[in-house]
């Protein structure tokens, strides 16, 4: 459930309900299965997936927070810099633009990166013969 | 070994075709960029959470001077048929799955039904890509 709703604004409380626990005993039993509370599990999550939306988008920091389910971009860039050490705009600026990782095919390349702009008279159909 | 690793839907418009795969088919996003350098190109990738090796990708229809315009006209006629591309999934509960993304505002052009190969049902995106869901059948699979 975790792994699949992280973007929604799921609680500990959400999650005990859907186990049909109480919240203590809920994250009590998390804990002693997974090592970690229901808590720190969901942030991590949601964490990883804003450190590959930093690395594989051009989105800016605000909206990647908002988008892996987290409601303060103040508390979103303090969890983040303690997780990975650095802020999240230095974390995306340590990586290449994203546009270096896409995998844009070169056929793709090819026809998009044609001349926008195009100035053959045969074109607009006045060539003169 | 060859493996898939990305497929290509077309879409109308890659924000409403955003919208609809990640907050109603319930997958996330990919890759989102766009390169001024290429008439600003789009890359735009989706995909389930649980299968990270495998993206779709959903292109804005190129027009000219891309590909010319009597092309791209065909790409939006091919589509508006339902006949632009097919794409299969598979889900544990063929049932389960209908309800949870019927009531999540996918409109389903079939329903649930039993099949040799097992119980499916399919619907459309936003821009008329018509996908079948199947729960395979144990002998289809054997």
């Amino acid at each position: 459930m975790v792994d699949a709703c992280y973007a929604q604004p799921l609680t500990v409380d959400d999650l005990a309900r859907a186990a049909g626990l109480s919240r203590a005993h809920f994250s009590r039993e998390f804990r002693r299965v997974f090592g970690e509370s229901p808590h720190a599990y969901l942030l991590t999550r949601r964490l990883e997936r804003a450190a590959a939306l930093l690395r594989a988008t051009d989105r800016p920091v605000v909206e990647i927070c908002f988008a892996v389910g987290l409601r303060s971009v103040g508390s979103f860039t303090t969890s983040f810099t303690r997780a990975y050490g650095v802020t999240p705009t230095a974390y995306r600026a340590s990586f290449p633009p994203a546009s270096h990782y896409a995998l844009i095919p070169s056929c793709v390349l090819r026809a998009h990166g044609r001349p926008q702009h195009r100035t053959f008279r045969e074109d607009d159909g006045t060539s003169r013969s | 070994m060859v493996k898939i690793s990305f497929a290509g839907v077309w879409v109308h418009d890659q924000d409403e075709a955003l919208a609809f795969y990640t907050e109603k088919l319930g997958w996330e996003l990919r890759a989102d960029v766009t390169l001024p350098e290429l008439g600003g190109y789009r890359w735009l990738t989706v995909g389930p959470p649980d299968q990270p090796d495998v993206s779709l990708l959903l292109n804005a229809i190129p027009e000219p001077p891309v590909i010319d315009a009597a092309t791209s006209d065909q790409i939006r006629s091919l589509m508006a048929k339902g006949w632009a591309g097919n794409v299969l999934l598979t889900t544990d509960d063929a049932q389960a799955s209908y309800e949870e993304l019927t009531a999540r505002g996918i409109e389903f052009t079939e329903s649930p039904e039993e099949r040799p190969y097992g119980i499916d049902c399919a619907f459309r995106d936003p821009s008329g890509n018509q996908f079948r869901l199947t729960q395979v059948s144990e002998a289809a699979v054997a």
